[in-house]
């Protein structure tokens, strides 16, 4: 790396690295268009199986590996697929990799495959996957669609986290299992239930909206 | 970035459609059959690791399982035929008998509940219990996994076959949390009745059904075949 700055001339690699367009792909999906906070999209995943972190961590990677390999054969397939048959060469590329996840999930543990449950077939029809297969892979190379894909894929695990952290916490007393507080803490149970998810989505939605007025009235 | 724009202005013919989607799932087809091919052995690996595991807790002091078959014209044999439920014979580091487990299941709260409970033929008690699948309610229904008070019921269990060996003597049957009197009784959990019930239920069903074929084919499993 620090033959990248010899020249004092030449910009330093994190300044180029910030202002390419590909950093904007990579980016868009974490803040400014976060799948679950700006577009709330994907939200059956979102609302049931982020009742533990450890759920929510595992779905959200799960989504981003079916997203990054059904955007990257997608963009690859551009020109060979007619637009008249997109979608059901879409969904038929999304739900092979949902398949794939699926073994994947299995062979690595049990327990975890126990815990998502019909969660991870339901990937198929998030509709997060087939947005960004027919808004952007469709219409893009190969790195903008990894980039645009690992970007998306990572707002929503953040998102996905957020939750399951905060209703882990509150409706269970622990973190990734670990008990947090002490013996006589009181777990509120509705944050592990569905209604749980509702309230918590709905204050990190708040929050984001509330950030997001600050900002544009701070400009 | 670099945006095509390529959509075709005319129609594209009916064979190219066939052939892409053909194509495609052929692909498709191609990759999810590798992947299970390249995980089948794993997850049945894992998935028997896991029952094995689930034999060891509901059996204290077991060192190792044999699986045996109860077959339908009611003889126990290490071969399976039609219709065949499983059974796990448990034996500790010296290849005594510690006891068999059984699975049962029935209908719970969110949806069937499978578990797998320990029963001890020579003191005629279920020595463990553990749940080998179930959707209850998270922080409610889900507390007959992880109650300790409830779980403390299938420590020793009174499941006594009657003189004539066909039935229980007396039925297992869930009562109202603290209101256990009997050995048969099985305390249950506020908050998660039905699922205590159904647990109760399914153990006396089970009870019934299998009790009277393992102590009539003791003689098969008490003693670890060998290997």
């Amino acid at each position: 790396m620090s033959q990248l700055v010899k020249d004092p001339k030449e910009k330093s690699f994190f300044t180029t690295l910030a202002e390419s367009p590909s950093t904007n792909e990579f980016i868009k999906g974490i803040w400014k268009d976060n799948p679950v906070f700006v577009q709330v999209l994907g939200m059956c995943p979102v609302l049931a199986v982020t009742n533990t972190a450890e759920n929510a961590l595992a779905m959200g990677f799960a989504t981003t590996f079916v997203l990054v390999m059904s955007n990257i054969l997608v963009s690859l397939l551009r020109n060979v697929i007619p637009k008249e048959v997109r979608i059901a060469s879409y969904i038929l590329i999304i739900a092979t990799f949902v398949t794939i996840t699926d073994y994947a999930i299995q062979a690595i543990s049990v327990d975890l495959h126990k815990s998502l449950g019909a969660f991870i077939s339901l990937i198929v029809v998030n509709c997060l996957i087939l947005s960004r297969a027919e808004a952007f892979a469709s219409k893009n190379t190969f790195i903008p669609s990894v980039l645009d894909a690992l970007g998306m894929g990572l707002g929503f695990v953040l998102a996905l986290f957020s939750l399951g952290a905060v209703r882990e916490l509150l409706g269970n007393g622990s973190l990734f299992g670990m008990s947090i507080f002490s013996d006589n803490f009181q777990e509120w149970i509705v944050m592990i239930l569905p209604a749980g998810g509702f309230f918590t989505l709905a204050l990190w939605l708040l929050l984001f909206n509330i950030l997001k007025e600050r900002r544009s009235h701070g400009k | 970035m670099s945006t095509v724009d390529n959509i075709p202005k005319n129609n594209t013919s009916g064979s190219k459609m066939l052939q892409v989607m053909g194509g495609l799932g052929a692909l498709c087809a191609l990759l999810i059959v590798m992947t299970y091919e390249g995980t089948a052995d794993r997850i049945a690996q894992l998935k028997d690791e896991a029952l094995q595991q689930a034999v060891f807790s509901v059996l204290p002091g077991t060192a190792s399982t044999q699986q045996f078959y109860i077959n339908a014209d009611q003889t126990i044999s290490t071969t399976p035929s039609d219709n065949a439920a499983t059974i796990f014979a448990g034996y500790d580091a010296n290849g005594e008998f510690t006891g068999v487990a059984v699975e049962a299941s029935g209908r719970g709260y969110a949806d069937v509940i499978r578990i797998l409970y320990g029963y001890d033929p020579v003191n005629e008690k279920v020595i463990g219990f553990y749940v080998l699948e179930s959707k209850e309610t998270p922080g409610l229904g889900d507390k007959i996994e992880k109650d300790e008070s409830f779980l403390a019921n299938f420590q020793s269990l009174d499941v006594e076959l009657n003189e004539s060996g066909d039935e229980l003597k007396n039925e297992v049957i869930t009562v109202k949390s603290g209101e256990k009197t009997e050995e048969w009784q099985v305390d249950g959990i506020t908050g998660a009745t039905i699922s205590s019930r159904a647990i109760g239920a399914m153990i006396n069903t089970s009870a019934n059904e299998r009790l009277q074929v393992i102590q009539d084919n003791l003689s098969v499993i008490q003693n670890q075949p060998e290997q």
